[in-house]
């Protein structure tokens, strides 16, 4: 522990004190007597409880379709792989406006599945669906990626013992490979939820802003600031908060593993 | 004894990034210095202006840079609230443009206004639709049918002030489909057929060109939004935001203005 170089500790502090700094000038332009009157308005509960909500449900969907694309990433080698792997981990870099704009496009009125989704009686424009996707779309490669990571340093070896003992395909994903990497699986999870409650650019681009049906509390927060900045502030806190549980948690939940 | 030298020199690192920053500073202090010892050489106005302004204001500071030699004019755009908000936070502005007297309320407010805020245009809601307008809109009363996907701005934003206020007048209430936030979040979605109709203003829909089409409606001037501008207190180029202010309310300012669909004041 001693052999890190002293001088390593200016630029770790400096480091550091960006990150906290404002988060701490946060509380302190809180308006503390009239905090639990901002966060409990009409507006403020709905956009909370469905920030929650849809965050809950694309976490779902990112642990029902990202388990199985980080297994196929890491366990198979197929031509084009390594650009497969590129393009599906692309909404980590691309800017969720961006990645708002492509599902627009594609599931939007007039774009590629929009018709056909119409013919099915389905629109997602203006939707719940279209915040859950617009999050699943930037969550997803989080997961995909802590996963991909843990299945590559877990390695083969105890997969390859339980299957020439017998253990069919099926049997080896469930006893061996998922037990080895749940850490990864459980911190994948969390990032995603955490991603997915932050999200904003795809959301707004995407799906539109109504009180319950689309205006989640990033949106809520980003109304806010036009006429009442003391609500922004304290909502702004709320999610800091909820964001400190959920890394909590999962900090927890690598640490018992 | 000899990595001590190194480890110094790293120690300075961090030093080496601020300070080409802090010759940054020095340097506009002496242009501003010389400035007012009579010199007039490479002087920056800074202007923050309404988003709803950004083609006009970009035309009005070409012609303020031509007619005023060695200064050049930085335009920053965006939501009237959100440039009130930083120039009350400290952001450097000389000139502030407003799309609504609230925001600019908040400014003289703080006492931040160097002169008393003029009007310089006005704008009104406008129906915009989707080229070829599928759901037929022809009045304001239309926006009400049942299944229209409607898109307007939230309430507490200038223009959905005015959705509100124009619904009110026609005794009409609207259900839309998602309060945005802002007029230009509206366009787009009329412009990509997502919405069947929005409301937005005249001058969003000239500037959309074939994009959008829109839809007068006669409800509309019962809302007139107004548009104040004023120099900011505390300038280091007081005369130049005075300046800048007599253009955009000269007739070559108004009649640039009244080509992108302003109203005059």
């Amino acid at each position: 522990m001693r052999s890190l170089p002293r001088w390593l500790y200016v630029p770790a502090l400096v480091g550091a004190s960006f990150v906290l700094l404002p988060l701490a000038a946060i509380v302190a332009r809180v308006d503390w007597p009239n905090f639990l009157t901002l966060v409990t308005s009409e507006g403020s509960r709905d956009a909370l409880w469905l920030s929650l909500r849809t965050s809950g449900v694309s976490t779902l969907l990112c642990v029902v379709l990202g388990v199985p694309l980080a297994m196929v990433l890491a366990r198979t080698s197929f031509r084009g792989q390594g650009l497969l792997r590129s393009l599906v981990l692309l909404p980590l870099v691309l800017p969720p406006v961006v990645g708002g704009i492509a599902l627009l496009y594609t599931f939007g009125r007039r774009g590629l599945l929009g018709e056909s989704l119409e013919v099915l009686g389905l629109q997602v424009a203006f939707s719940t669906a279209a915040v859950v996707m617009a999050q699943t779309f930037v969550a997803l490669p989080f997961l995909v990626v802590s996963l991909e990571g843990a299945l590559r340093t877990a390695g083969t070896r105890y997969e390859v013992v339980a299957a020439s003992l017998g253990a069919g395909p099926s049997t080896v994903l469930r006893r061996v490979t998922l037990p080895m990497v749940l850490p990864g699986l459980v911190s994948g999870t969390v990032l995603a939820f955490a991603r997915s409650l932050g999200e904003f650019g795809a959301t707004i681009t995407f799906a539109g802003s109504l009180q319950g049906t689309t205006r989640t509390l990033p949106l809520e927060i980003y109304l806010r600031r036009e006429t009442d900045a003391d609500a922004a502030v304290a909502l702004s806190l709320v999610l800091v908060l909820v964001a400190v549980v959920v890394i909590g948690f999962a900090r927890q939940g690598r640490g018992s593993l | 004894m000899t990595p001590l030298p190194v480890r110094r020199l790293a120690l300075l690192a961090p030093l080496l990034l601020v300070l080409p920053l802090a010759g940054c500073g020095d340097d506009s202090a002496d242009t501003a210095g010389a400035v007012g010892a009579g010199g007039g050489e490479d002087v920056t106005l800074t202007v923050v202006a309404a988003a709803s302004l950004t083609s006009t204001f970009e035309q009005l500071g070409e012609v303020f840079e031509q007619e005023n030699d060695g200064v050049s004019v930085d335009l920053n755009f965006a939501g009237s609230s959100d440039l009130v908000a930083q120039i009350i936070e400290g952001a450097p502005a000389d000139v502030f443009a407003s799309a609504d007297t609230a925001n600019m309320d908040k400014l003289t407010a703080e006492d931040l206004a160097a002169q008393e805020p003029q009007d310089f245009a006005t704008n009104v809601l406008q129906i915009a639709v989707p080229p070829g307008n599928p759901a037929g809109i022809t009045s304001f009363q239309d926006l009400t049918e049942p299944g229209l996907a409607l898109v307007v701005c939230a309430p507490e934003v200038p223009c959905g002030a005015a959705a509100q206020g124009v619904a009110d007048a026609a005794g009409v209430s609207l259900a839309p489909v998602s309060e945005e936030q802002s007029v230009t979040d509206v366009r787009t979605k009329v412009a990509s057929g997502e919405a069947d109709a929005g409301l937005v203003y005249v001058t969003d829909v000239i500037a959309a060109g074939d994009d959008v089409e829109g839809i007068l409606f006669p409800e509309s001037d019962a809302v007139l939004n107004r548009y104040p501008i004023a120099p900011v207190a505390d300038s280091e180029q007081a005369d130049l935001a005075a300046d800048f202010v007599e253009l955009v309310l000269s007739a070559e300012g108004q009649q640039i203005l009244a080509d992108a669909g302003f109203g005059a004041p």
